[in-house]
């Protein structure tokens, strides 16, 4: 392993699947980095293509899906790896569930389910196998391994299970962890649990996560950086702890605005009119988000905006320039009983900002340093 | 648009109507309790919340209000008539299905398939008001109105409807029988963010305008800070906290209630690990033996708390 270049760069990729025999894009140029140890967030509502990014880049995609653009792992081309070489990066990429009992045989027992891959695909005898998942399991703070390795999945509860899911995962030792809402379905002490979990096995296996989830909260607690999703599309990427305090896109903005929060209520929550539209239902040739922006102008609609680089992160907003620093949650608060956020306090501001250009090719600023001490990840080139 | 006639003759000082009373409650499932000795009472046009995690008995309660499980002991008291006992007539039946209806949280499992929108709301106004065809016709409308569906959407069968629409036909039905409480069972929870906020506008102006009482049971603390002004917390089957929703979420006084609160993610949340592992701390957080999924455990650093 090296530590040169990022761990999984993925480079514009689009995903068309067929569906009764039409063609329908599900991923529109999608481009994000992961290095090793880092954790990102990729948050989004239904049918935005969170979770068909993670199938891409585990080649999970359903027959008949038309790739097009580039997954890179540690400098080979996912794409075109074949037979043993899928099945070692397979090893080296693993992948966690929301519901973890549709991902078990109900009938065979946690201990045959956990050893398999170390079994046949690694060849490791089986006494061994049995002594690793034990200890695999006590990484996740399951301290009687042995009896459970006995039992059957119906025997465990679902925070367990999933921390049993995570513990098989880690067998293979692998370098990055794709966990897609895994802890989406348990209750929210489990869901602390099993993110304190994560977040250890991050910082001392030096793990690389890519974190699914709609929890717009839970990713930017957990991630270094997050994207978010839109419509098949990537429409902001950027350090969780700016996330909540300067978003870059108003679809962000908003999802933070429309959720209720846990410390006030408010006369009306800011719920963003219409319904989330999947990538083939959006407007192809114009924002995607534009029909639902209480921010949409006229050039929004004319041309589908690239995502550019602002600010240190990345944004695909027609008016990322004229809107920035407008659309924090300072002002939404505000805003919540006023009714509008009062836009475009620094419009044109921006126009002497040097570094934004189309797909984020322009050279970049060093990002301001991270106020945290973990990996900023590869903020600075590789996203565009 | 506002003339869903929910209470159709207001009482004298409505603020002071109790609409459900619940008196020491408890369910037995064979030796276990799964309510044990639970009570509360809900004004009129009062939201209360119960909060608890899996197993903690809240959904329980819900379906022994609404008739879908009996108590083992204990009363229930709607609308001034008891109810801990199976109705023994059609028409009482109804009655009890005038003073309290439930909203689940996957609406697709709980509407035919096969009915359109109007059709599933008039026979609810049918069974229940009687009313003519113009009549039902006139309030199939106004009850679409109130739940934000267009004509289009309330012809459509649930397949055609999104996730959030057909939550919307859930709440319309209830309605429909013009209960005096409603009873919303994580009916927000499955939902997109940007759709649930809508939800939740919906049913704090659908409350402003009726009149009708909500009992909301919800895992999620910010839900049920947007709209309950009471909170009952359970655990176990046991209501460990009771209180104004502010109080009981800004100054948690039970330890699992501090625990539930610390929980939530939020801009500079830490998960904390409880629960001990091989090589790995185990950090306290001044909670009560952790239990996260409400099963038996004796001893936390070897169950981990789960079966």
């Amino acid at each position: 392993m090296t530590n040169a270049g990022p761990l999984l760069e993925v480079d514009g990729l689009s995903v068309h699947l067929r569906v009764e025999g039409n063609e329908r894009p599900v991923l529109r140029d999608v481009s994000l980095s992961i290095s090793h140890g880092e954790a990102l967030g990729l948050v989004g509502e239904s049918g935005s293509g969170k979770s068909m990014t993670a199938r891409a880049i585990d080649r999970l995609l359903p027959d008949g899906a038309r790739v097009e653009g580039s997954i890179r792992f540690d400098g080979a081309e996912v794409g075109a790896l074949s037979g043993g070489d899928l099945r070692r990066y397979r090893l080296r990429v693993a992948m966690i569930f929301q519901d973890p009992r549709a991902h078990v045989n109900p009938v065979r027992r946690i201990g045959d389910f956990m050893t398999e891959v170390l079994r046949t695909s690694l060849r490791v005898p089986r006494r061994e196998a049995g002594r690793r998942a034990v200890e695999a399991l006590a990484e996740v703070g399951i301290a009687d391994g042995g009896r459970r390795l006995d039992q059957y999945p119906h025997e465990l509860s679902g925070g367990l299970l999933q921390r049993v899911m995570i513990a098989a995962a880690l067998l293979t030792e692998p370098d990055l962890l794709l966990a897609d809402e895994p802890t989406t379905a348990l209750d929210v002490t489990t869901q602390a649990e099993v993110m304190a979990i994560l977040d250890e096995l991050r910082s001392r296996l030096g793990l690389a996560l890519l974190f699914i989830t709609h929890n717009l909260e839970l990713a930017a607690a957990v991630c270094d950086r997050t994207a978010v999703m839109y419509a098949g599309q990537i429409v902001e990427v950027r350090l969780s702890s700016l996330l909540h305090a300067d978003p870059l896109h108003p679809y962000t903005a908003a999802l933070a605005a429309a959720r209720p929060d846990v410390d006030r209520s408010s006369a009306r929550l800011r719920a963003i009119p219409g319904r989330p539209l999947s990538s083939f239902e959006a407007p192809q040739n114009e924002c995607a988000f534009a029909p639902r922006c209480e921010y949409a102008r006229r050039p929004c609609t004319e041309a589908s905006p690239p995502i550019v680089r602002i600010d240190g992160g990345l944004s695909r907003c027609t008016r990322a320039m004229e809107l920035r620093g407008t659309l924090g949650v300072a002002g939404h608060t505000e805003a919540t009983s006023q009714g509008e956020v009062g836009p475009l306090g620094a419009a044109g501001g921006g126009a002497d900002e040097p570094t934004v250009g189309p797909g984020g090719q322009l050279g970049a600023p060093p990002p301001s340093a991270p106020p945290t001490g973990r990996p900023a990840g590869t903020l600075a080139r590789s996203e565009g | 648009m506002s003339q869903v006639a929910l209470d159709p003759t207001p009482r004298a000082d409505p603020a002071e109507e109790q609409i459900l009373e619940v008196s020491s409650l408890v369910k037995r499932f064979g030796d276990l309790v799964a309510v044990d000795d639970v009570s509360f009472r809900l004004a009129r046009a009062r939201s209360m919340a119960i909060v608890g995690e899996s197993g903690s008995g809240k959904t329980t309660v819900a379906k022994m209000i609404v008739g879908l499980e009996r108590p083992t002991s204990g009363t229930i008291v709607a609308c001034g008539r008891d109810r801990s006992r199976p109705a023994r007539s059609t028409a009482l039946r109804r009655a009890r299905g005038r003073e309290a209806q439930i909203v689940f949280q996957d609406p697709y499992t709980s509407l035919d398939p096969r009915q359109t929108v109007e059709r599933t709301l008039d026979e609810v106004i049918r069974l229940h008001h009687q009313p003519d065809a113009a009549d039902r016709r006139e309030r199939v409308r106004t009850l679409t109105e109130l739940v934000g569906l267009d004509a289009r959407q309330a012809r459509a069968l649930p397949r055609d409807l999104s996730g959030g629409q057909r939550q919307r036909v859930a709440i319309a039905r209830a309605l429909a029988a013009e209960p005096r409480v409603l009873i919303l069972d994580e009916a927000v929870a499955a939902l997109d963010v940007s759709i649930q906020a809508q939800v939740l506008n919906l049913l704090a102006d659908i409350r402003e305008e009726t009149g009708v009482s909500y009992v909301l049971i919800s895992h999620d603390l910010a839900v049920v800070r947007q709209i309950s002004e009471d909170t009952i917390v359970m655990r176990e089957g046991k209501v460990v906290e009771r209180g104004p929703t502010a109080q009981v979420l800004d100054a948690p006084q039970d330890p699992y209630t501090r625990l539930l609160r610390e929980s939530v993610p939020r801009p500079g949340w830490r998960p904390v690990r409880r629960l001990s592992g091989a090589g790995t701390r185990t950090t306290g957080s001044g909670g009560p033996p952790p239990s996260p999924a409400g099963h038996a455990s004796t001893n936390p650093a070897t169950s981990g708390g789960d079966r």
